[in-house]
């Protein structure tokens, strides 16, 4: 029977995991489980519920620094700085929807520590970078029981070695986190977004690239293939939508979203979505909602070089005809959303030999069965001599392995 | 400054390594000589001074292989060097050390203007990656003062940032991808020309690891679209505290400069007795406030940073109307160092963060410390991000002026962490700041960075009594405590 345990302080986690150490009994880390079904499936008895370490410490808007406990549930965080004004620049993604759990207003939000831990990013990640970026701050406590830190609540630091970015993305394996510190921007002013209509995928991934390279300050670049677009609510499910946004003072939003248009005009009908029709539009981008997968569909997330994006896909296709059920883009071509037919290996052989063959990157299956995402490689599997720094990592921050062991890869 | 004591037999062994390392660097690769060792003795920190035993200058990944997997096996230790221009002696070299310089890698791999992204080898200058893409309208947006000479390789080690950090980004937010090459030999491949990683962020923490980790071989940064339009607001102010609310209303108007310094009086003066920039010299505080982005914007933001200036009591404002003008109010800013090395035979330039809300408290405590010492002091700021640079002006030939000046600045250090802040925003702590480490971590805290250096270098051969003050075997870090089995926490809730 499974075990939860709800520790109330710093101390307590501490002393929770010097008990599973002498006792070698691992533990599974989580805060409001939004995201567990994502990475390999935990396969502990014991529970470590973050949770309750939670609350807001410290966050004055003119610093641009918000420090929270770990357990603070997002929409706490998002309602503090929607008071101030300002935001999380990398955009959080809510992925409950795509993940099959609830996301009603009275639904759990996920927690800060959760967030970081799986270093998520929206369409912003090309200007503003990942969690990874804003994270700036971390205390924890590692899997030898003792409580440290790293970082500090200054945006300029490089006091000791960037525990903040090794930690964010290590999904619980090398430190339960208790308190973080993290970087927030105002938010813009006005958002506008330029459409670009029926433009097909690789000339699609040329447009992105023309609008990221223009001196316009693009913060959003996705591309919906037709069916995905009406799912977007844009179009009639005929066309493909490429999208640019644009963020700032009002004469500057205005200005550059014109120019885009005329520069981008010659690939195709162009449309503009105003401040109010903007913000939802990107935020369903964010969740990935317009990607059409039905259910049963596993469902993968690529980061490839941009300009990659079409012809990995393609190649997908053309490995395994068939299983391509739908896919989107975001990141200017850099992100590919895929959902594919269900298969035992969700197509993993596929989907890493498409990425291998242009250009490299790599590849996260977000959605499948419990059974697949235990016996198919989840995370990017990595050369040996990587493998084994990673595992020595692991190692030297949880030596007995009571750390949600085994959710990145076998043995981390 | 104690160094870990060298190693006798390593030494003795100089001329057979030497010997060595030659057949695995055939040609001019290897330095025995003592006036050619002699032009690799310090880094830009040159109070501390060392010959390394011998240096290394290899041309190709697999030579610094072949260095690493010699020099693991051999037991040697190893010092990587750029091009020498840290200010915290991440590369003074070890009397029983080969330090390993990469100025030999020093070509453009790759522009690839599609993917917005260059690959370089380490060697190539900050500068010569946006001389290399501004034909085409790019830049590479960090840029630490010293960027003609930095090496891209450096600033990953250093995690170097500049005076457009606030808007753009530290390297660690502006690189990719990077190859290095372990102290066993191995060479890895970390990020490329895609997004964040598929494991454990080693990139991430990689950058600004100051050579600890690992020798950087290849790097990937991103490049961005230059501006339409930057121009610059020069205000002066009767007193710091007003040039601090004016940095706090800009940040609190929503508004991010791409760049936002202060001067206090000192540094005013040197500037202008230097280069002739044309600053006010009646006032007390400086602020330099660039914008930069569509003209729209840059007009619209101009007119708000105007205003808030104005509320906040600036006594004299400029806003630049030309390249040439905003170039101008920037010559003083960059010439700060040099022009504070005009006015005094030395001086130590310190590199604390604090939270922005400090700044006047920090300021106020700082006046009384030079008095305490009895040494003058100039200050520049990145008034943006609250990255401090006190400039303590002493003369080495005074007896005891210097331990003078190095405890001034340790008491400057301790009061950014006292006033919530750190001791190094972007220049390291290499051996300079590294017995203040305790005054920030715990003992358990060190430990555990340590811990992460013997997962890539178990034997602690890569630039050893950088960073941390003191150094612990591997073997002792891993050792485990482990305190009974009874569960200690009948309190805990559990379900």
């Amino acid at each position: 029977m499974t075990q939860t345990y709800r520790p109330e302080s710093p101390e307590q986690v501490a002393a929770l995991v010097a008990w599973a150490v002498a006792e070698k009994t691992p533990l599974d880390l989580r805060g409001h489980g939004t995201k567990s079904d994502i990475g390999r499936p935990a396969n502990t008895s014991h529970v470590l519920d973050l949770s309750a370490i939670a609350g807001l410490v410290d966050y004055t808007p003119n610093e641009l620094v918000l420090t929270a406990r770990a357990g603070t549930p997002l929409s706490e965080i998002q309602a503090a700085l929607d008071d101030a004004g300002q935001m999380l620049a990398f955009e959080p993604p809510d992925w409950r929807g795509l993940l099959g759990q609830p996301d009603g207003p009275d639904a759990p939000s996920g927690t800060l520590g959760g967030l970081v831990a799986c270093n998520l990013a929206g369409p912003r990640r090309l200007s503003a970078g990942a969690a990874r970026d804003h994270v700036l701050g971390v205390q924890g406590v590692s899997g030898r029981g003792e409580a440290f830190k790293s970082g500090g609540r200054v945006v300029k630091n490089v006091t000791g070695f960037d525990f903040s970015k090794l930690l964010t993305g290590s999904f619980g394996t090398l430190a339960a986190l208790t308190e973080l510190s993290l970087k927030v921007m105002p938010r813009p002013e006005e958002t506008r977004t330029v459409l670009i209509h029926g433009v097909g995928e690789q000339a699609a991934m040329e447009v992105m690239s023309l609008g990221l390279r223009s001196p316009h300050e693009v913060s959003g670049a996705c591309h919906l293939p037709a069916e995905a677009a009406a799912r977007a609510g844009l179009g009639d499910a005929t066309r493909s939508v490429t999208a640019l946004r644009v963020e700032g003072p009002g004469p500057s939003v205005d200005w550059r979203c014109t120019a885009l248009r005329n520069e981008l005009a010659g690939w195709g009908p162009t449309d503009a979505l105003d401040d109010a029709a903007s913000r939802p539009f990107w935020a369903a981008v964010r969740d990935a909602r317009p990607l059409a997968a039905p259910p049963e569909a596993q469902v993968w997330r690529l980061s490839v070089p941009p300009m990659s994006g079409a012809r990995v896909v393609q190649a997908v296709q053309q490995a395994a005809p068939g299983a391509v059920l739908a896919q989107c883009y975001d990141w200017g071509g850099g992100l590919v959303w895929l959902a594919l037919a269900p298969a035992p290996d969700a197509h993993a052989p596929a989907v890493r030999a498409a990425i291998d063959h242009h250009g490299g990157g790599h590849a996260s299956l977000i959605r499948a069965d419990r059974a697949v995402r235990a016996h198919v490689a989840v995370l990017q599997p990595l050369p040996p001599a990587l493998e084994a720094l990673s595992r020595r990592v692991k190692e030297s921050f949880d030596p007995s392995g009571v750390l949600s062991p085994g959710r990145m890869a076998e043995g981390r | 400054m104690r160094m870990p004591e060298p190693d006798a037999g390593i030494i003795a062994r100089r001329a057979t390594i030497a010997r060595d390392l030659q057949a695995l660097v055939p040609g001019e690769g290897v330095i025995v000589d003592e006036d050619a060792l002699r032009a690799y003795e310090c880094d830009g920190l040159s109070a501390y001074r060392q010959p390394p035993m011998i240096v290394v200058l290899p041309s190709t990944t697999e030579q610094v292989s072949r260095v690493l997997r010699y020099c693991h096996e051999a037991g040697v230790k190893i010092v990587p060097r750029g091009a020498g221009t840290s200010l915290s002696g991440g590369a003074l070299p070890l009397a029983d050390a080969v330090t390993l310089g990469l100025g030999k890698f020093n070509r453009i791999l790759d522009i690839d203007y599609e993917n917005r992204c260059v690959v370089a080898q380490p060697g190539v200058t900050n500068l010569g990656i946006t001389t290399a893409v501004q034909g085409e309208g790019f830049y590479y947006a960090p840029d630490p003062s010293s960027q003609i000479a930095c090496s891209i390789g450096g600033n990953v080690a250093e995690n170097a940032g500049g005076v457009h950090c606030l808007k753009y980004g530290l390297t660690t937010n502006n690189l990719l991808g990077l190859e290095m090459v372990l102290m066993t030999g191995e060479v890895i491949r970390l990020g490329g020309k895609h997004l964040d990683a598929g494991g454990y962020d080693l990139l991430g923490v990689a950058t600004g690891s100051e050579g600890l980790l690992g020798v950087i071989t290849e790097v990937t940064v991103r490049i961005l679209r230059a501006p339409e339009t930057a121009r610059a607001v020069l205000m002066g102010f009767p007193d710091s505290d007003s040039a601090a609310a004016t940095v706090a209303a800009i940040i609190a108007a929503g508004i991010i400069p791409a760049g936002l310094e202060m001067m206090d009086r000192p540094a005013i003066h040197a500037a202008e007795d230097f280069v002739h920039a044309d600053y006010p010299l009646d006032v007390e505080a400086l602020l330099i406030c660039e914008l930069d982005g569509p003209e729209a914007e840059v007009t619209h933001l101009i007119e708000r940073v105007e205003g808030l200036a104005r509320n906040n009591g600036v006594q004299t404002l400029r806003v630049s109307e030309s390249d040439q003008e905003r170039a101008l109010f920037w010559a003083g800013r960059k010439a700060a160092f040099p022009a504070v090395g005009r006015i005094s035979p030395d001086y130590y330039c310190m590199d604390g963060t604090i939270p922005r809300h400090a700044l006047p408290t920090v300021l106020k405590r700082m006046a009384e410390m030079a008095t305490h010492y009895g040494l003058r002091v100039a200050n520049v700021f990145h008034a943006g991000d609250g990255n401090l640079h006190p400039l303590i002006l002493f003369d080495a030939n005074v007896p005891d002026e210097l331990e003078r000046a190095e405890a001034f600045g340790a008491d400057i250090l301790r009061l950014c962490v006292e006033v919530g802040g750190v001791l190094t925003g972007e220049h390291g702590v290499g051996v300079e700041k590294r017995d203040l480490m305790g005054t920030m971590f715990t003992e358990t805290d060190l430990m555990q960075q340590q811990r992460l250096k013997c997962a890539f270098d178990p034997g602690q051969l890569l630039n050893p009594g950088k960073v941390f003050p003191t150094l612990h075997r591997c073997a002792e870090l891993g050792r485990m405590h482990i305190s009974g089995g009874k569960m200690p926490f009948p309190d805990i809730p559990r379900f």
